[in-house]
Formats: C-alpha cells, structure tokens, sequence
C-alpha cells in the first residue's frame, strides 16, 4: 500500500488506518462522529495526498481538456476551477474531477485516486493536439481545510492576500506560512472550506503550520470515515460507489455537468442518444424513516418490487438518522411514479425497513 | 476496564451469571473499537439462542458488527432502551448498555469463556 508523506504525522496522532484506492489512509483520529461535527461547526484538517494530479500544458492544451470533459471549460478563466465529468466514447464515466485553469495553455486535472493511472492513460491515448500531460501525483500534496473557522485560521498565515476574497471555486497561487501553496476555495464537504496544494517536500510543514490553530478552534484531524459521511450529507457523488465506467451522467444524477451545445468532447453522441431515449435507472437521495442503517449494495424495494440498488448509505450525523443514495429504475420504465417524499422499502438483513425519497443535498451547505 | 466477574468471549461479548440468569453485552474495548454505535438489533423474548451463533447486529457510522451468544438458552429479557439510545453501550457497557438476559441451559458453557485475565491476553495478542 502506498503512504502519504504524512503518514508518519497520522501515526503520531494515533489515527486508525483504511485501505483506499491502493492507499494507506487515515480513518478516523477521535471519532468519525466527532471529526464529522467539527467541520460542520468548527474547522477540520484533511490529509487528502492519495488524491491525483495531472498536468496539461503547451499548445494544444486547452483543445485537449475541451475534448475529454463533459462540461464547459470554455466557461473557465484564469483563477478558475470547473466540476466535470471524464466519459468513454459510450458515454460511461471515466472518472470526475476538478480542472483548474492557469492560463489557457496549462491546466491541472485533479483526479479520485483509484483512477489516477487509469485516467493518466486515458488523457494521454486522447492527446493528438500535442500538449504536454504530466503526472504531478507523486510530489503534489494536498492538504484541506473545511469548516465555518477556516477563513479566520488560513488568513494569518497568508499576510500577502486575502483569503476570504478568492471566490468559490477559485484558486490563488500564494504562500501558507511562507510555503509555495495552490490555494483553492474548493471542498467535498458542503462547507467553506480550501484546498492547498504543496509540493510533498513541503507536506508536513503546511500540516504543521494548520495543525495548532485548528486544534486552538475546537477543530480535529479529519479521517477518510467522516469525509465520506461530509460528502455523503452534501449531496456529492463517489466515484467507485455512486458511478463508474459503466454508469453514465444522467443515471448519476449529474446531468448538469454534460455542456454539448456547440462544442465537442469524447461521449457526446452517445450521451445524446441516451438524454433522447431516456434513462433506464437514476439516482435518489433516500433517507430511514427508522434507526436501521443501509449500506452500499442493500435492494431497494417499491410497492414490493424490486427497483435498485443503495449505491452509498450511512447514519447522518448532522441529521441523526441514515440517509443515502441508491440507483433506481428509472420512472420511465414504470407506471409507479418516483419523486421526493415517495415511500420505499431498503432490504436490510433479510427485513424490509421503511425509507423515503428525499431532496439531495440532504443538508443546506454553506460553501 | 475488564471486570473481574464477568466471561468474555474471542468476539467480545461478556456474560454475567445469576443463577440460571445470564445478562449479556459487549465489552469496553469492543464498544470503543466499534464507537459511534447508532443502531442495535436484538432478538425479540422468547427466541431460543444457541452459543456462538448470530443473536444481533450493531452498528457504527463505518459499519455492521455481528453479535454471537455466548450462551445457548431462552431470551427471557432484551434492553428495549437501546432502541432508542443505543449510544448507551459506548457509555456504559457493562451497566445500562446490557442487551440481553438469557435462561441457560448449559452452565458448562460457560466455563469454556475467557476469565477477565484470559481476555486481557487476547486482546493484547489481537493488538500485536
């Protein structure tokens, strides 16, 4: 299992540690309740080095990001990062990621760690324009820091700007207590947060410039166990649970991410033909109506039938039931409507528990 | 915190012996390896257990943890509590977070469990 250049501060911390995409990563430090709580109240520190990153760069760079990514990096200027969507030629999804735009011959593609060869390959067996592709996964690390507290923690160590001027979904290139840091108003938390990209070198110097004020701010290290708990109350998708090559964006739920009209991009054809044809499942966001839990994989049942899958599932802290997302026969295919406050059963250890459909986000953010 | 009158079982249940009585739980260490415990799933009275076997579900924010009897006999009691706080076996395990008492049928079987001691030893060899 490969180690993050802060493995050694985690142990420290007497954190416990999961395998994640081929990673040895930290779980859970306190309690995954705890650490969940104190993003939403206070700030939280995340050790997120597993996560990739791609160059592009040159001539040819911007015609090469256009052609792999579903939605509009057209739309991006410098300073500016894009959600989007990586799709096969059948419109399956290769991956999602963010795409921070330098200028309009360099961009970083930051991608989910399970697929960082696997969309190296893809981005590089697309590239006919000539522009430069880059693994910069090795020496990038990166560093979160999420909750209502981490403006006021991040501003003292970065004298020479503002932080709480870079918009949501920007990015400045600055120094954290005197470290060349990315500094990205970016989170997968639903709450205002930064994502600070160092060089490895640099990894435990950031950590350790954060660590103290966080824990001054009632904050906590943050593990992988509440980061998936975060992500999962905002509303946001998983890669590897809620999607993969076999899934595409409409069936994801993520069909504001497709951006086809007078542009190009591997996947289009066949996501249109999908959008026309209609999908055959989609997603819902589903929580209990009792105290039992649905994990990931658990049959979903409607009046008896058995229409889908959970695709991630966990008790809410924030909301102290369980809530989560399940992949269901599309409506179209049945004469049963399927929309918000519909009723449903979640198949848990051989008994039907009662559930129902609900709006995601599950929570209201506060990015 | 191991008390010295209960048996232990390798899964980390514990038992307490009155008479033909026997109240059942999870022992500290378990509840704090486990934490955050959201949800308890127990048989209802009357359910006939056999040791060893499945007799509950437990579960955290990361996951499920099956529970086994570490002792055959009749549910004559179950902690209805913990349905609704079930966070009552991280704070209390041996106390208010017992979960079942059970008429047994086989007091022999419980001399095959860990003493406090023995459990100390296997939970120090399980860490190594």
């Amino acid at each position: 299992m490969k180690r993050t250049p802060l493995y050694q501060v985690h142990k420290t911390l007497n954190a416990k540690f999961t395998e994640f995409g081929g990673w040895e990563m930290p779980l859970q430090y306190s309690s995954i309740v705890k650490e969940h709580l104190a993003v939403r109240t206070t700030v939280g520190l995340f050790d997120l080095s597993h996560m990739g990153e791609i160059d592009v760069c040159g001539q040819g760079a911007n015609e090469l990001v256009q052609k792999l990514s579903t939605n509009n990096v057209g739309r991006l200027t410098d300073g500016r990062v894009l959600y989007t969507l990586l799709c096969n030629e059948t419109g399956g999804i290769v991956d999602d990621i963010l795409i921070y735009r330098y200028t309009d011959n360099h961009y970083m593609l930051v991608v989910n760690a399970a697929n960082i060869e696997k969309d190296l390959a893809w981005v590089q067996t697309n590239n006919d324009t000539g522009a430069e592709v880059r693994d910069e996964s090795e020496d990038k690390t990166l560093i979160a820091l999420q909750g209502p507290k981490s403006i006021e923690i991040l501003k003292p160590l970065v004298p020479e700007q503002d932080v709480s001027e870079i918009g949501y979904f920007r990015f400045s290139l600055g120094e954290v207590a005197g470290i060349p840091t990315i500094i990205s108003r970016t989170g997968y938390t639903g709450e205002v947060g930064f994502e600070l990209y160092v060089s490895a070198k640099n990894a435990e110097g950031l950590w350790n410039s954060l660590y103290p004020a966080v824990i001054a701010a009632d904050g906590e290290p943050i593990g992988l166990g509440a980061r998936d708990t975060l992500r999962l109350e905002a509303g946001l998708r998983l890669y590897g649970m809620d999607m993969d090559d076999n899934t595409n964006p409409f069936e994801a739920g993520l069909g504001r991410f497709v951006k086809s009209k007078n542009r190009q991009f591997i996947g289009k054809n066949a996501l249109l033909t999908q959008k026309k044809k209609g999908i055959t499942r989609q997603m819902i966001g589903f929580q209990m109506l009792d105290r039992a839990v649905a994990r990931p994989g658990y049959a979903v049942y409607q009046e008896d039938e058995h229409i889908g899958n959970v695709t991630s599932g966990a008790p809410s802290p924030t909301l102290k039931y369980s809530i989560g997302f399940a992949s269901i026969k599309s409506s179209r295919h049945t004469p049963l409507c399927r929309t918000t406050n519909d009723k449903i059963d979640i198949e848990i250890r051989g008994k039907l528990h009662p559930a129902k459909i609900v709006k995601v986000p599950f929570i209201s953010t506060g990015t | 915190m191991i008390p010295e009158n209960l048996k232990y079982m390798e899964s980390h249940e514990w038992a307490r012996q009155e008479d033909d009585i026997v109240t059942i739980g999870i022992s500290d260490y378990a509840q704090s390896e486990i934490q955050d415990i959201v949800y308890v799933e127990l048989p209802e009275v009357g359910t006939e257990l056999t040791q060893k076997t499945e007799f509950g579900v437990i579960e955290s924010v990361k996951a499920a943890f099956d529970l086994y009897a570490p002792i055959s006999g009749e549910v004559v009691a179950v902690n209805e509590s913990l349905l609704d706080a079930p966070e009552q076996v991280n704070e209390s395990p041996y106390d208010d977070g017992w979960m079942l008492k059970i008429r047994m049928t086989d007091s022999a079987e419980l001399d095959a469990l860990f003493n406090a001691d023995s459990y100390q030893a296997h939970i120090e060899a399980e860490h190594a």
